[in-house]
């Protein structure tokens, strides 16, 4: 069963401002990167996955239920974690975690245990009496991650979990989230603008752009066959291009560079054998691997 | 437990089997969260010294009036007589407790998380209503019940003295209901325009403030069914009216005089009273309708 799956998603605001245009996506469970720039639609697509927004037309359902006639039954299986500011100051981590842990239908003996649990789980422990106010960014954070977790989800959507924390801070964070969907069995669909922090973490990718699905893969279709060899030399590109290509080779040139998908280790033995019987000058020969950027970077012009 | 082998382990992540309370208790517990809240429970010393200070007035009322009664025999004031002479220090307690129930929670944008948990918005904003009312039952209920409860233990009459008493006591609960319930819902509305708690404590007592001149002017006017009909223009006389015209001599004893002049109109107050607490609760699910989708 997809974990999430939408046909024909749209929503227009008011009928002039398009959030989402025909999205039709179906993801397994796992940890999900949904990216985009700011606006792209990433907010209002969570809105309508928690039955908070009614789509404007097309399909959509979680876990299996429809959110748009069974909100509470979505919900009561979801824990969300918005971006922006979500804590009163005055409240202690504790109290309020536990506070929301019952709304969600825990008991009240519960909703404390789980509460405490679910805030040692992300780090805070010793703290977590402490009004909420005084915490650090990262912190709060934290906090809004506790809270989606209290009531024990089957799947987490994280809009922009990374907001405003520092590098050390983004990468525990990072940490974290990839612990909650790979060791704790929960699914996580984490929203952010930022591909390449997601990507490290993500077992598939969503990118939406304009309210449009650009593309939807798992990462490791994205990332297969993508290791290249860059070869550079001085002089006599051509010459090698076709050398290499009469070795069965298929070269790409990019700028002074011919591309090289990287079969095995032997392609290593093939390129150096062709530079050395052509005598040319190497400049440098090194493996880079595609980032999933570039693979949504060319594909997008064709698609908007 | 590990106790057992003295070892502590990590136990990891537990999921939960356990049992999901349905919408009654979730609104239960958001209902006593909140009647918590506007005493001040389970927030910091500074939340609790208003709501408390109140309280203390008015048992301290309640006592004194009590004690005169005990002395003297004199009865001062009518358990219904109470709520309205309290009626100022309700209206500043709403001020203070309604913007603590809704507006910081505007303020602090935690309501995301409240709906996008299995909570429908009219749900969270009933809760908060029922809350409101409660506090303001209990603060004008409570000092009557010691007014009873003095009044009970120094009758002369035995247990028909208390029965009679009881019979007071019951129409006087009543009416600070009403009284409870107008304030509650016309205090919330206005405190869940907005997330400053300044304004929305500004804006309920300019709300009863200002409408009281209003009465002031209208019952002056050279017409006997405009004068009669004048305390519609303020929610306190609005109430009031309507306590002259259901309790009659219990809020106005015969010889006290200071009864609203009303003629015929108790009706029509009644059904006013009715007619504004559904507007005030359509308006605020409607308010929670649009905050909820955002």
């Amino acid at each position: 069963m997809a974990l999430l799956a939408t046909e024909s998603l749209t929503k227009t605001y008011g009928g002039r401002v398009t959030a989402l245009a025909d999205l039709t996506v179906s993801v397994e469970p796992g940890i999900i990167g949904l990216v985009g720039a700011n606006g792209a639609g990433k907010s209002t697509l969570i809105k309508i996955l928690l039955g908070l927004l009614p789509p404007t037309s097309g399909r959509v359902s979680v876990l299996g239920l429809d959110p748009t006639t069974d909100p509470a039954a979505v919900r009561a299986r979801v824990g969300y974690m918005p971006e922006h500011d979500a804590l009163p100051p005055d409240l202690s981590a504790a109290e309020l975690v536990t506070h929301l842990g019952r709304i969600s239908g825990l008991p009240r003996t519960v909703a404390r245990e789980r509460a405490s649990e679910a805030l040692r789980h992300v780090g805070l422990h010793e703290e977590r009496h402490r009004a909420v106010g005084g915490y650090s960014t990262g912190m709060k954070q934290r906090v809004k991650l506790a809270q989606a977790l209290v009531h024990d989800p089957d799947l987490l959507l994280l809009d922009e979990p990374t907001n405003g924390l520092d590098p050390a801070g983004r990468d525990a964070m990072l940490t974290l989230i990839h612990r909650i969907g790979t060791e704790f069995g929960i699914s996580v669909l984490v929203c952010s603008h930022l591909l390449g922090e997601v990507e490290r973490i993500c077992d598939t990718l969503v990118a939406i752009d304009g309210g449009r699905l650009l593309r939807a893969d798992r990462v490791s279709a994205m990332t297969s066959a993508t290791d290249v060899l860059a070869v550079e030399v001085s002089e006599g590109t051509d010459d090698l291009a076709i050398r290499l290509a009469a070795l069965d080779l298929p070269v790409a040139r990019e700028g002074r560079l011919l591309l090289v998908p990287l079969a095995d280790e032997a392609t290593y033995d093939l390129i150096l054998g062709a530079v050395a019987e052509l005598d040319l000058p190497l400049h440098r020969l090194d493996q880079r691997r595609h980032r999933v950027a570039e693979l949504f970077a060319t594909r997008e012009p064709s698609h908007v | 437990m590990s106790e057992l082998t003295g070892v502590i382990h990590d136990i990891g992540y537990q999921r939960y089997t356990g049992p999901r309370l349905g919408r009654r208790h979730v609104f239960g517990a958001l209902y006593l969260h909140g009647v918590r809240t506007a005493f001040g429970l389970g927030r910091s010393a500074k939340a609790k010294i208003f709501p408390w200070l109140v309280v203390a007035i008015v048992l301290v009322v309640a006592a004194g009036l009590t004690a005169v009664r005990a002395q003297f025999g004199e009865v001062v004031m009518t358990y219904a007589q109470f709520a309205d002479a309290m009626s100022w220090l309700v209206i500043f307690f709403v001020a203070v407790a309604a913007p603590e129930l809704v507006s910081r929670d505007l303020r602090s944008g935690v309501l995301p998380l409240y709906f996008s948990r299995p909570l429908p918005r009219g749900d969270y904003a009933l809760a908060k209503l029922g809350a409101l009312a409660t506090a303001l039952w209990l603060l004008l209920g409570a000092p009557q019940l010691v007014m009873f409860l003095g009044a009970a233990f120094t009758t002369g009459d035995g247990m028909s003295g208390v029965w009679h008493e009881l019979l007071d006591l019951l129409p006087g609960l009543l009416y600070a209901a009403l009284w409870a319930v107008v304030f509650a819902s016309i205090g919330l509305l206005i405190a869940s325009l907005t997330g400053k708690r300044a304004f929305a404590a500004g804006g309920i007592v300019a709300i009863f403030l200002m409408t009281t001149p209003v009465v002031g002017v209208l019952s002056i006017m050279p017409s006997p069914t405009i004068n009669e009909l004048a305390f519609l223009a303020s929610p306190s006389t609005l109430v009031g009216a309507v306590g002259t015209w259901a309790l009659g001599d219990l809020l106005v004893p015969e010889g006290q005089g200071g009864g609203m002049p009303i003629g015929d109109f108790g009706p029509v107050y009644a059904a006013a009273v009715v007619l504004l607490v559904a507007g005030c609760v359509t308006l605020l699910l409607l308010r929670y309708r649009k905050v909820a989708a955002r």
